[in-house]
Parts: structure tokens; sequence; C-alpha cells
């Protein structure tokens, strides 16, 4: 089977979803695009299933926080179809206080851990997940570390004040 | 701690036993918990629990300006660091749009493959001794240290080893560091026979690892395996040959797979890429031999730093010195995702920039994050003793796990 180009992805993408897509750019050669939260499980389960893309691999969900933005948290998904070696990389963003989005463990199981880690360091509620836990961090951690606002270090520690080192 | 599902509600006569298996137990090598739910010796649930030793490296990495992330890809996978620092290297250099000399190309193909044989050298050796066999984990062990020497000469260090600069190596390989590598290609083959010899066909060894924990190719790419557990479950994709970087697409050699992806499988699959490692350190060194000698970084003076003699002496080697250390030197505003082939898999590293000195966001895909989470799911039904060999024979670092 040949290669697809990123054009010929584009419309194959743009026939099933017209309009729901919109191309972001193509940064170092890798086609991404951004939709909506209602859109993105429908474009995964179709790029997966088509028979021309193939994009059987999911390669990484993550999550990236832009407090100024209206919509501030942004859910990245990357993924791959071994069969074309063709990358693609798919951004849904959504409110940074309500933030839900529908679960990809049903297209693939191993979206499982994946959206553990973009909920446990953003906070994005996945609906449906079956185990939607925290997972490198404890349970009973109340804030979402990755989020921009949360600070590197504890600003309460006493052991770093200025007065300790003469400062 | 608290909210760990413990399984009671299929158990309503109290007959199953719960086995704390972890964080801390000699078998797991590493920090694994795994809360088993046992019928006798057989698992009938069980729940992974991470993060013991999450140190928030994307968090960190907000605030450190690229060369200073280096030393926190180190601390990822740590038994193979050197694939880890060239692989963050790598992903600056296409964000920045810097392309490497050939010989500096060849010189990572050579501490990449090292480090990947010294990764299937824990793994393997490990998992012998597991199935009890501690002989070929010594006998392979003398060749880890080969390679960590190896690393001494380039970098200075042997387990997390900062090893190169953006652009390139910090400096040249020395006469000793390829007079090592040279011993070590005489020697290690032979051991690497020997330890094949005392295993492939070992009655005792084939009968633990054979059909244990099978795999089948639409499991493990349904959960996003990759590296040596995708390719022994029979699906040929390695990084090194489908996106080839660092001139891996100058080389000749063989991806291995294997046929059911059971613990057997995956043994065959990392000895035989051991071979292919050391087929591409060879090559490796017969291409150098064309490359000019004294090139080991690209010319980069905006984001390689200049010797420090230079810098006392030279006006323009001190102002790209404060340049770069001041943060100074405009970088695209943009994204980039760059992997390279890890020892467990595909390593990806997602970079949001916004023009700064350091990320606005960094995202290590960890192989072995996502190759870990199969675990508990697939050892329903295993005996206990067979999710041990498993576990092993992912190859699990707790430090790629936690990041």
């Amino acid at each position: 089977m040949g290669k697809i180009t990123n054009e010929e992805l584009l419309t194959s993408i743009n026939s099933k979803f017209e309009g729901q897509v919109t191309v972001v750019g193509e940064p170092y050669g890798l086609l991404t695009v951004e939709t909506t939260p209602e859109n993105i499980i429908a474009l995964l389960s179709f790029i997966k299933n088509d028979p021309a893309l193939q994009f059987i691999f999911l390669t990484d969900i993550t999550a990236i926080h832009y407090p100024e933005q209206e919509k501030a948290i942004g859910v990245i998904y990357h993924i791959h179809s071994l069969v074309n070696n063709l990358r693609l990389r798919v951004k849904v963003f959504i409110d940074g206080v309500n933030c839900h989005i529908p679960t990809a463990t049903t297209v693939w199981e191993g979206a499982n851990w994946m959206e553990r880690e973009t909920y446990d360091f953003f906070g994005v509620i996945f609906d449906g997940h079956p185990d939607l836990r925290r997972i490198l961090n404890v349970d009973d951690m109340t804030a979402f570390p990755m989020r921009k606002e949360f600070p590197l270090e504890d600003p309460n520690r006493v052991d770093k004040k200025d007065y300790f080192f003469g400062r | 701690m608290q909210n760990h599902p413990v399984y009671t509600d299929n158990d309503p006569q109290n007959e199953l036993s719960t086995l704390n298996l972890g964080p801390t137990h000699p078998a797991t090598h590493g920090v694994f918990q795994n809360v088993l739910q046992l019928d006798g010796e057989r698992i009938v649930s069980g729940v992974s629990t991470i993060g013991y030793i999450h140190r928030a490296f994307e968090k960190i990495a907000e605030h450190r300006p690229f060369y200073q992330i280096t030393p926190l890809t180190d601390r990822l996978n740590y038994c193979s660091s050197p694939i880890n620092n060239i692989g963050w290297h790598m992903t600056v250099e296409k964000l920045l749009g810097i392309t490497t000399p050939k010989r500096v190309d060849y010189l990572r193909v050579i501490v990449m493959e090292l480090a990947r044989i010294a990764d299937h050298i824990v793994c393997n050796g490990v998992l012998g001794v597991d199935t009890g066999a501690f002989t070929g984990f010594l006998y392979m062990m003398e060749y880890r240290e080969s390679i960590y020497e190896i690393y001494e000469e380039v970098c200075g260090s042997r387990l997390t080893t900062n090893i190169g600069r953006i652009g390139g190596f910090e400096r040249n390989f020395n006469t000793i560091a390829f007079a090592k590598l040279r011993k070590f290609l005489v020697d290690f083959p032979k051991t690497l026979k020997e330890f094949e010899s005392l295993f492939n066909r070992n009655r005792i060894f084939v009968d633990r690892t054979k059909d244990v924990a099978a795999v089948t190719a639409e499991d493990a790419l349904a959960y996003s395996w990759s590296g040596p557990l995708l390719r022994a479950a029979g699906v040929d994709y390695d990084v090194r040959a489908m996106n080839p970087y660092s001139s891996y697409e100058d080389f000749d050699f063989e991806v291995p797979v294997g046929t059911n992806g059971d613990v057997y499988n995956r043994f065959l699959v990392r000895n035989e890429e051991m071979w292919q490692s050391l087929r591409l350190i060879e090559q490796a060194l017969v291409k150098l031999e064309k490359e000019p000698k004294d090139i080991f970084h690209a010319d980069v003076p905006e984001f390689y730093l200049p010797p420090k003699e230079e810098v006392y002496n030279n006006m323009e080697a001190l102002i790209y010195h404060f340049k770069i250390v001041m943060g100074e030197i405009p970088t695209p505003a943009t994204e980039v995702y760059h992997s390279v082939e890890g020892a467990n898999g595909e390593l990806g590293f997602y970079l949001v920039n916004d023009g700064g000195r350091s990320p606005y966001r960094l995202h290590f895909r960890r192989p072995s994050f996502i190759n870990y989470q199969m675990y508990a799911p697939m050892s329903k039904g295993m005996l206990l003793s067979d999710a041990i060999i498993n576990m092993s024979s992912l190859n699990v670092i707790a430090g790629e796990l936690d990041a």
C-alpha cells in the first residue's frame, strides 16, 4: 500500500467532516487539525477504521494550558498510521473550568492511562472513562499541577527563604 | 493513599486472598505496586498503582532552558540514558532547524546502539535470573560495565550520562574510546552467543517462558505497545526503520519480529536486536573512516557553547556564551514532535515552544508508561510466578514509568 500525503489525508477527512475540522498548520510536516469535543471521537474512529487511512496506532494523548485563552485547555492527540507511515496531530480546545471531553478508550484501550495522566495533571474530565483516577500524583491532591497557575515550588515552603542564605 | 479499588464484590464468600505485590518487592526490580486478588496461585484480578517516583519532569522542564533539560531525560529510562539524551537533542535540533554533520550522526548511532545493548543486557539477563538462572546475568553484566566505560570516555559519566549537546557532542571521541569500543565488538559477541546457547533451547527456560503472557498483534496495537514488545507480537514497527533519524537510513539492519508475543518471543527479539545493534556499530565505525576526524558538532554558535578558553580570549565566543546562558537567542514559536526508538519502544518528545528560552510545554511519550498499562489486565488468569516473569520481560523502568 502506497504512502498517502497530508493533502490526501485532509481531503479524506474533509469529505466526512466538512466544516467540522480546521487545519492549524503543518509544523515540520506533521499535519495538525483542530476539531470540537462533539466530533473528536467520530473523527478518531473514522481515521482508525477507514481502510485507506488506517491510523491504528495511538501514539499519545496529552494536554496544554493557555490560561489567557477563552478555551484554556487543549487536548492533543498524536495518531500514527503504521500502514501509511503518516502521523496526524488533532487538537481539541475546551473550557478551562468545565473541561469535559469524551473518552477515547472506546477507540483504543491504550488511551486509558494516557487520559488518566491528562486528568491527573490538567483536570480534564474524560466522559465515559472506565477508571478516571489520579495516576502519578497522590490521590488526595486537589490541584492540577501542570496548569500554568500552579507554581513549580510550594510558595509556603519555609526552608528556602532568602534569609537562610544571607540574601 | 486512598480509594484503591479492592475487589470484594466478586468474592462474597471471602475465599480469595489479596496480595500486595510491591511497591518494594525484590522480584519486581523497581517501584511497582500491584494489588492482586489470588485464587490459590492464580490471579483473578489486579490493580496497578504507579507514581512512586514521580518527579514532575514536565513541570520542571517548563522552567529550564533547553540545554538544561537533558539531565532530566537521563532519569527517564536510566538503563539507556544516551538514547533519551540524544532524542531530546534531536528534538531541539528539529525545532531550530539544525542539520548535524554525518560524523555526528554516526557517533550518535554508536552511542545509541551501545545504550540499546546495555538496556537489553539488563532486561534479558534479569529475565534469566527470574527464571532461576543467575549465570547468564553475570556473564552479560560484565559487558554493561564495558559499555559504561565507553560512556565514561565519551562524556565522563556512566549511568545518567548527559551525553552530547544540542548540535552534537561536547567533545570528540578520544582514541581510548575507540579502542574500548573495538575491544567490546570483539569480546561481546562471544558472550552473547554463549548467553543464547545457555537459554534459547534450555528446557527449563523454554518451559517457563513459552506461551506465557502471549499477546496478539491486535491487543498490542490497541494498547499502543511499541518497541521489542510490539515486535515480538509480530508488528514490524521500528522508528529507526520507519522514520529514520540520525542517518539510520544509511545503515543496513534488520528489524526482528516474533510471532505470538509471549515472553520467549520477547527474549528472542531482544537478543536479535543486540546482534543488529552490533552490526550497526560496526557499520558506523566503517563509515566514520570516511568522515573528517575533527568534526563532532554542528556549526551552530548560537546554540552550541564555545570552548571555555575561547570565551576568555575571543570576543565573538564571549558574546555567544553570554547569549546562550542568558537565553537571548530567539527560537521559533511552534510545536514539534520527534520520536526515537528507545530500548523499550517509541520515545517521543512533544515540544511546544513560545519563542522563549524554555519550553511552553514539554511532554514525554514514555514507552514504559504506555506498555505497562496492559500488565494488570493481561495478568488475569495467569499464575503468580508467570506474572513475575511477564513483568520482567516487559522491562518497565520505574523512572520512565513515572517521569
